[in-house]
């Protein structure tokens, strides 16, 4: 099933929905590489709100996804990751290095314009 | 439990036994370990740690075994929630060293089991190479 994205000027949003299957996941890194590298597109936003499990796979793959997009110009924000989702996380040692996380979309939004302005070009 | 009322009948106890042999069969065990974690009454936290070790373990299941069985057996008696994955797949080698907590290194043998280990108050691993795995976990709801 795959997720659907949206488009907003320059951002890409992509709410991911209630337990997706490992499949959904890796479809969606398909999508977010291809969208991702459209002309005007220069950051992705991966909404995990609604996620109430991030295990070791989901983490993996936001990373992968994080990494590849970087590599096509793209900056990535990981936002909503739910309190005890981000315990877990802790517990389980499940780092997401160099990748911004924040708590919201507006907030999500402010810190990649952020990281975008201070690109050097 | 048919429902969640927070209220304990001793004498009720659910299992759920879900067969591991697609991707898709983690979230049928992540499925039934929310809801019974959730008709327990564990709160959001622990009912996350309990939903995330069922997928890590289902998912070595379906990677290293390519077929098992998981069950989550709710109790209602000793409010609990007991995991059993089992399969008859290659079996760890080296059972100590897949318990290694090596996450502060970043240098995991990616079986997610250490971290399992963390996540439930009790935590058993069973292995012969060529003839299976079991791991049997349980988290009992703090009062």
């Amino acid at each position: 099933m795959p997720i659907p994205t949206l488009r907003q000027g320059e951002f890409l949003i992509a709410p991911i929905q209630v337990d997706p299957t490992d499949e959904d996941v890796l479809l969606l890194a398909t999508q977010l590489l291809e969208r991702g590298g459209l002309r005007g597109v220069s950051a992705v936003i991966i909404d995990v709100s609604a996620l109430d499990v991030i295990d070791s796979f989901m983490a993996r793959s936001l990373r992968n996804i994080t990494q590849a997009l970087r590599l096509r110009g793209c900056e990535t924000a990981v936002v909503g990751i739910q309190p005890q989702v981000a315990v877990t996380m802790v517990r389980l040692g499940l780092a997401l290095p160099g990748i911004v996380t924040t708590l919201d979309l507006e907030s999500g939004f402010e810190a990649l314009h952020r990281r975008l302005r201070s690109r050097v070009e | 439990m048919r429902h969640s009322t927070g209220v304990f009948d001793p004498a009720l106890s659910e299992s759920r036994t879900i067969y591991l042999a697609h991707e898709r069969d983690i979230v049928a065990a992540r499925a039934a370990a929310r809801e019974l974690a959730t008709a327990i009454g564990f709160g959001a936290s622990d009912a996350t740690a309990i939903i995330t070790s069922v997928s890590e373990v289902a998912r070595n299941v379906v990677e290293y075994a390519e077929r098992g069985e998981i069950q989550i057996i709710a109790d209602a008696d000793d409010p609990s929630i007991t995991v059993i994955a089992s399969d008859e797949g290659p079996g760890i080698p080296d059972v100590q060293l897949a318990l290694t907590d090596g996450y502060s290194t970043g240098n995991t043998l990616g079986l997610g089991l250490p971290g399992c280990r963390r996540l439930m108050d009790e935590f058993e691993l069973v292995s012969v190479v060529g003839v299976g795995t079991t791991v049997t976990m349980k988290k009992r709801l703090r009062s």
